[in-house]
């Protein structure tokens, strides 16, 4: 039983990550039905701009959190104004690729910025403290990882779901042309989805950080292709989904080399199994958990 | 009082000329009609006084101010709104939401007060869902408030559209065929309608339409367009016995009764 919870917190905080990172895919998807390959090097960025705020101003973690979503969600607007937004007009195929150059953009300007070591937070920017919960062991780090991350998605939820900047990005996914002639700026609404997606995506890398101190600058490629993943299992567009299918894959990730030990599974087929289980899923339903599909009129 | 005026408006598409040198005064109060064959330009002018294109060549002043160039969403705030050919609702979004949308660049709200849900959010939000009912109160189209915009019957969507257009609070409604796929009887009471938004709201409005019992029968100015030129300009009467007109709707040498 104690094995048990402390997986399942174990679960929860790496679900949670992939959930944060996989809200930027899918909000401008649901806004631009752009798939935005960049995003995992976003992630990376933000976890790079914790060191700067850490190590080089020497701020405490809370400051360094905003900092660090402040100016991931700033490079975020800015990459959709230079690199996105030209291309509105041009086929879906031109921004993707567009899209695989900023990431290589990000990557290896970052490598030539700060060389190939693997950096780490300082030790003082989260004293770790570990509590014993009726013999199971759990880090305050967790604690602070699952709870940011629901506070963080329950105030995107309500942006999306209860204002008039989330009813925009809905109208914006159903028909664009007619949003700017009833009195919404396009411009706004997209540049406030890219700010809002970068800046989860930033949070997600600073606690990516603290809970698994290795950052480099290709650590992007990996997450961000399986909080991509999650995004879609979850039913790409709709948030509630990308909030779903990470947490999902943190369960599946966390429990197959936990348990499969014992039923003669090696923990090496900790991967096939997880993209396996989400193939499934995507074969049954291929809209994802919350997507709806659209259907055309003929 | 003039409220729109456009002088010498072109548009090109490539090489074709989509509007040739239009000129139209509007004044306050009017309804104007915009008829012309298929493919004439009609739609282009709106798009072009909306905001949807740019204009190639020409002014559009609204109240003074030159309209060329501006966003959409910058003229809608200026009290220009409009509806579309075919329906474009948010199929997928409840009637309700689907006119609070419209009330975009009524709000102030900003986005910490939104993520705290502090009192000015709440209170905005809530003031313009009290008036976003109002308004389907005043076009009887409340008890669809929740229901999703796709399931509604035709003509109803319709209704919707101009609630929605409502929104903004317009002094001048561009309605573009409101009557397309309508019966007769709905058209009539298509007419009754629009006049009754005329005089309850002051507006100004402009039509696009190819039913022409409706255009001669509400309209009190119209207009003509051919090839994006404009070949005639009068009261319904002057428009029914212009030879162009004739010639340009159904050929040379036919009658019209």
């Amino acid at each position: 039983m104690e094995f048990f919870v402390q997986q399942f917190v174990n679960a929860l905080q790496l679900g949670s990550l992939y959930a944060l990172i996989a809200l930027g895919y899918t909000m401008v998807y649901g806004v631009l039905l752009l798939i935005n390959f960049a995003h995992g090097d976003i992630f990376m960025v933000g976890a790079f701009l914790g060191v700067f705020g850490s190590i080089t101003l020497d701020l405490p973690f809370v400051p360094t959190l905003v900092l660090s979503m402040v100016l991931t969600g700033l490079l975020g607007v800015g990459i959709e104004r230079v690199a996105y937004k030209p291309l509105r007009q041009a086929s879906r195929l031109s921004v993707v690729i567009t899209a695989l150059g900023v990431g290589l953009l990000l990557e290896n300007g970052m490598l030539a910025l700060t060389g190939a070591n693997p950096r780490s937070y300082p030790q003082t920017f989260i004293t770790t403290r570990v509590y014993d919960i009726g013999g199971v062991a759990i880090s305050n780090v967790k604690i602070i990882i699952i709870v940011l991350a629901a506070l963080l998605f329950a105030g995107l939820y309500t942006i999306v779901q209860r204002t008039k900047w989330g009813m925009a990005m809905r109208a914006i996914s159903y028909d664009k042309f007619a949003v700017p002639l009833m009195g919404v700026s396009q411009d706004q609404i997209i540049s406030l989805t890219f700010l809002l997606g970068t800046g989860l995506a930033a949070a997600g890398g600073i606690l990516w950080g603290v809970a698994f101190p290795v950052l480099n600058p290709y650590m992007g490629l990996r997450v961000g292709w399986k909080a991509f993943v999650a995004a879609v299992v979850g039913g790409i567009g709709d948030i509630r989904g990308a909030a779903a299918g990470g947490l999902l894959l943190g369960f599946i990730e966390i429990f197959v080399p936990a348990y499969g030990d014992s039923i003669g599974i090696s923990s090496t087929w900790r991967d096939p199994i997880a993209f396996g289980l989400l193939l499934i899923i995507l074969v049954v339903r291929p809209t994802g958990l919350f997507g709806v599909a659209r259907r055309q009129k003929v | 009082m003039t409220l729109l005026q456009i002088n010498r408006l072109s548009h090109y598409f490539g090489g074709l000329l989509a509007v040739d040198n239009l000129n139209l005064t509007i004044e306050e109060g009017e309804l104007i009609g915009l008829i012309g064959p298929n493919g004439a330009g009609k739609t282009t002018v709106f798009n072009l006084v909306t905001g949807a294109y740019r204009a190639s060549e020409g002014e559009i002043l609204f109240r003074g101010e030159d309209l060329v160039g501006k966003p959409p969403h910058a003229i809608n705030a200026r009290g220009i709104s409009r509806t579309f050919q075919t329906i474009r609702l948010w199929n997928m979004m409840s009637v309700l939401d689907n006119v609070r949308i419209a009330h975009h660049g009524q709000i102030n709200y900003t986005l910490a007060e939104a993520f705290l849900r502090l009192p000015r959010y709440r209170r905005e939000e809530r003031e313009i869902e009290e008036r976003s009912m109002d308004l389907l109160r005043l076009f009887k189209l409340e008890r669809y408030a929740q229901e999703p915009v796709k399931n509604l019957p035709y003509g109803q969507q319709r209704r919707v559209e101009i609630v929605r257009a409502m929104a903004a609070r317009p002094q001048l409604l561009l309605l573009d065929e409101p009557a397309a796929g309508m019966n007769p009887q709905e058209i009539s009471a298509l007419m009754d309608f629009i006049h009754w938004i005329r005089d309850e709201f002051h507006l100004t409005i402009w039509l696009i339409e190819h039913q022409m019992r409706l255009v001669m029968n509400i309209c009190e100015r119209i207009k003509v367009l051919d090839f994006g030129a404009t070949i005639a300009d009068g009261t319904p009467e002057e428009i029914r016995n212009n030879p162009q007109v004739i010639e340009a709707y159904l050929g040379e040498q036919a009658e019209v009764h």
